[in-house]
């Protein structure tokens, strides 16, 4: 009862929020906005790359005024656009492999480059497993050369498209179909995984940046600072998985929100190799809360729960938030 | 201008006259001079109007092209053996969607065991995806295929693979006249491409398709490969007309008049073969030639058509299919369905093991007189086989094949005999 009345919309970007003024209202709530990638697909209730996908590129369409090619990679974004002999995509778009996003789209921006039509952005975009695996090598390739190229890496923790398997950016402890919950050591492997925006840094390239789907409107600032450089930039999406992480559709956004707050998920930009913004916690959060909300880490919550574990887990948040120097927010 | 100059040279420079716009180039022998020279005249200045980039592997290479390709602007990129099989799944996508890529494959050996010189084993690997190919005599014929090519990938909307022997070509300083870029903007249009990326009319290519659709779409593949047999006759006519230069596009025949044995080849050894078959038909004996420009698409009309009238048939290869003999011979057998003859399938120069005239001479001979076994590998040291072959009789433990035959090569003697370490 003694908790701070607050009013819902002040200091709110929610959508059509009509306190904001014009220049900070959301390209979502434009009514002119691209809807790059429209109604009809096939993605599952809450998906969170489906709603970060929408809001990174109708963000890159206003910031390039209408004018981006995509590039993407195989993966739940490409398959459930493009069912036959529909497709979601309102903008021009090529999928080629699942391995070669990056290279792809070093093409596309060649080929635009030569032709003089540099007014055409290219955006590449890949799941976890297409950016931090399989299309590792053409993704340093294209970051070392610098090449015009948005990468968006829609992180979702697993290959999801096909059936939840574990990829290079799959937490300690999380289960999937080849890291199950069962054995002595359920779940993914402690010690193990990629850390891809870390990599992407110490390439020097002029932007990287990270976000979640729970802050839309960081996503969409983050994606028309990118948008301002040319050269080879990086943002990192977090978009939680229902299917992949057994949580409620309608707790996309909640389990994303609770992946920064815990500090397992730190949301920073770095020029140049160089940290220059970290968002600060709203409210932190011991990691239980994010983990029990997840039937991927139900495992660790039985009886007896698996104290090591979870103490693992939150040594990585505490280490993450001391790496970044996260703060919270004072209210 | 005709002069004196290195085959990949001569390549380089015939494709900078057919301004290709972006270059993915990852360096692999016997290629390497190739992207060199295309580097170099990038960089000074002397083709203007290209990106050159410069990738992380082959499967990058091939990725790049693809986008470049997709985004508009003419594409080369070029490789061999294992380059090629880096980028195998590229090469696929590249003709699923119809990407009209150029790429110079120098034909060099897959490994293991490793090894870098000529024969087809690299371009034959992918004789099923998709792409055209075309195989170069000489270093003339290697020059203004790559002209060809261009038109013929930019017509019928499929990749075009121009393939040349591996520093048998590459590497040859002959008389070549390269095409100018006069001579080739007469006989090569702009790049028009078929689909592209577009803000101003946005398409979706590469979407997913199902069983509803899959055949029909291979199938279209298929189609435009048959069709592309009546274009490249007519391309090869109208670069004769601007150049002079005329070779039949899909077969070359040779000494062919009342051939009782025709000899069927791809490549440089067809210059051997013609040498060879010359001295022949000098002692009276009825040999000839056919050589094989377009073996994708398969020019099985005119092969039949070639060997309408012989009794016999000697395929060389240089590659193995290994558990069955050879791909080449299979497909001449094919052309020869409505009328089978004895056909032998010779296997040769494998790894750039020399293809000898008088090696040539003796199979030939020995294949007129009915000798040579339908499946023969020419100058098998049968001596060095026959040992490995006792030896993996005698241990489990053997020891690597390829080893143990140079030791024997060398006359180092028997590994076991110095106490191998397990
Ligand atoms: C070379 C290759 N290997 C494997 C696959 C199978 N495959 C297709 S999508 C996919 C998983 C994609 O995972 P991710 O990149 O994380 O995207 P998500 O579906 O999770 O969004 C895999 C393994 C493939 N298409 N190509
Ligand atoms: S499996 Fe996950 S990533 Fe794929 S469509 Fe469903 S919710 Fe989205
Ligand atoms: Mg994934």
């Amino acid at each position: 009862m003694n908790e701070r009345v607050r009013f819902y919309q002040t200091g709110s970007f929610a959508v059509r929020n009509r306190l904001l003024p014009v220049v900070d209202a959301s390209v979502q709530s434009d009514p002119g906005r691209s809807n790059a990638i429209t109604s009809g697909h096939r993605a599952c209730q809450g998906c969170g790359e489906a709603l970060g996908a929408r809001y990174a590129l109708d963000a890159a369409m206003r910031a390039a005024d209408g004018r981006v090619v995509a590039v993407n990679a195989t993966g739940c974004l490409e398959v459930f656009s493009t069912p036959y002999p529909e497709t979601s995509w309102q903008i021009p778009w090529l999928h080629s492999l699942f391995g070669n996003a990056p290279a792809v789209a070093s093409g596309v921006a060649a080929a635009l480059r030569v032709r003089g039509r540099e007014d055409i952005r290219v955006v590449a975009q890949a799941g976890d497993g297409g950016t931090v695996d399989i299309g590792m090598g053409p993704l340093s390739g294209m970051f070392e050369r610098n090449d015009d190229v948005l990468f968006i890496c829609y992180d979702n923790e697993a290959y999801m498209n096909t059936g939840v398997q574990r990829s290079g950016a799959t937490p300690p402890g999380a289960r999937t179909m080849t890291t199950q919950a069962v054995g002595p050591h359920p779940g993914a492997p402690f010690g193990q995984g990629k850390d891809l925006p870390r990599i992407a840094m110490a390439h020097e390239i002029p932007y990287v940046a990270t976000a979640t789907v729970a802050d839309l409107r960081d996503l969409e600032a983050k994606v028309t600072t990118a948008m301002a450089l040319r050269g080879a930039r990086y943002l990192h999406v977090l978009v939680p998985c229902p299917l992949g992480w057994g949580t409620p559709g309608h707790d996309t956004i909640r389990v994303a929100r609770l992946a920064t707050e815990s500090g397992l998920f730190p949301v920073f930009e770095a020029h140049h190799g160089e940290i220059t913004t970290v968002t600060p916690i709203r409210r932190r959060v011991p990691v239980t809360d994010y983990l029990r909300v997840q039937k991927r880490y139900a495992h660790l919550f039985g009886d007896p729960p698996a104290t090591a574990e979870i103490a693992r887990i939150q040594e990585q948040a505490d280490r993450t938030i001391r790496r970044y120097g996260i703060t919270e927010v004072t209210v | 201008m005709r002069q004196q100059i290195e085959g990949s040279q001569a390549v380089a420079r015939t494709v900078a006259a057919c301004r290709p716009q972006v270059i993915c180039a990852y360096p692999i022998s016997p290629q390497t001079h190739i992207v060199e020279t295309l580097s170099r005249l990038v960089q000074s200045g002397a083709l203007t109007g290209c990106e050159y980039l410069n990738v992380d592997s082959e499967f990058a290479a091939m990725s790049a092209a693809i986008g470049a390709s997709a985004a508009g602007a003419r594409t080369y990129t070029a490789t061999a053996s294992q380059g090629l099989l880096y980028m195998v799944e590229a090469v696929y996508n590249a003709s699923g969607l119809g990407l009209p890529i150029v790429m110079t494959v120098a034909n060099r050996a897959i490994g293991a065991p490793i090894n870098i010189w000529n024969d087809h084993s690299d371009a034959m690997s992918q004789r099923d995806s998709g792409w055209i190919q075309l195989y170069a005599e000489d270093n003339q014929h290697a020059a203004d295929l790559h002209v060809q090519a261009y038109r013929l990938a930019e017509e019928v909307s499929l990749p075009v693979m121009v393939c040349m022997d591996g520093f048998i070509l590459t590497h040859a300083v002959e008389e070549v006249e390269v095409p100018d870029a006069e001579q080739v903007d007469a006989f090569l249009p702009p790049y028009d491409p078929r689909q592209v990326l577009d803000p101003d009319e946005p398409v979706s290519i590469g979407a997913m398709v199902g069983p509803e659709a899959f055949l029909e779409v291979r199938y279209l593949a298929h189609l435009r490969q048959m069709q592309a047999l009546a274009t490249i006759p007519r391309i090869a006519a109208d670069f004769a007309a601007v150049t002079g230069r005329h070779r039949d596009g899909l077969v070359s025949r040779y000494r062919m008049e009342d051939a009782d044995l025709v000899v069927v080849a791809l490549g440089s050894v067809l210059g051997t073969l013609k040498d060879t078959v010359d001295s022949l038909r000098d002692e009276g004996l009825p040999v000839g030639v056919l050589g094989i420009t377009s073996f994708r698409p398969f020019p099985l009309a005119a092969v039949g058509e070639a060997l309408a009238h012989t009794s016999r048939v000697l395929v060389l290869e240089k590659s193995l299919a290994v558990g069955i003999g050879g791909a080449v011979s299979s497909n001449v057998r094919t052309a020869l369905a409505a009328r089978p003859v004895p056909t032998t399938t010779v296997i040769a120069g494998l790894g750039g093991r020399p293809i000898l005239r008088s090696s040539l001479d003796t199979v030939i001979r020995g294949t007129l007189a009915g000798e040579v076994p339908d499946l023969f590998f020419l100058d098998l040291k049968t001596d060095l086989v026959e040992r490995e072959v006792a030896r993996m009789r005698a241990a489990r433990r053997s020891g690597p094949a390829a080893e143990n035959i140079l030791r024997d090569v060398a006359g180092v003697g028997d590994p076991h005999a110095v106490g191998r370490p397990r």
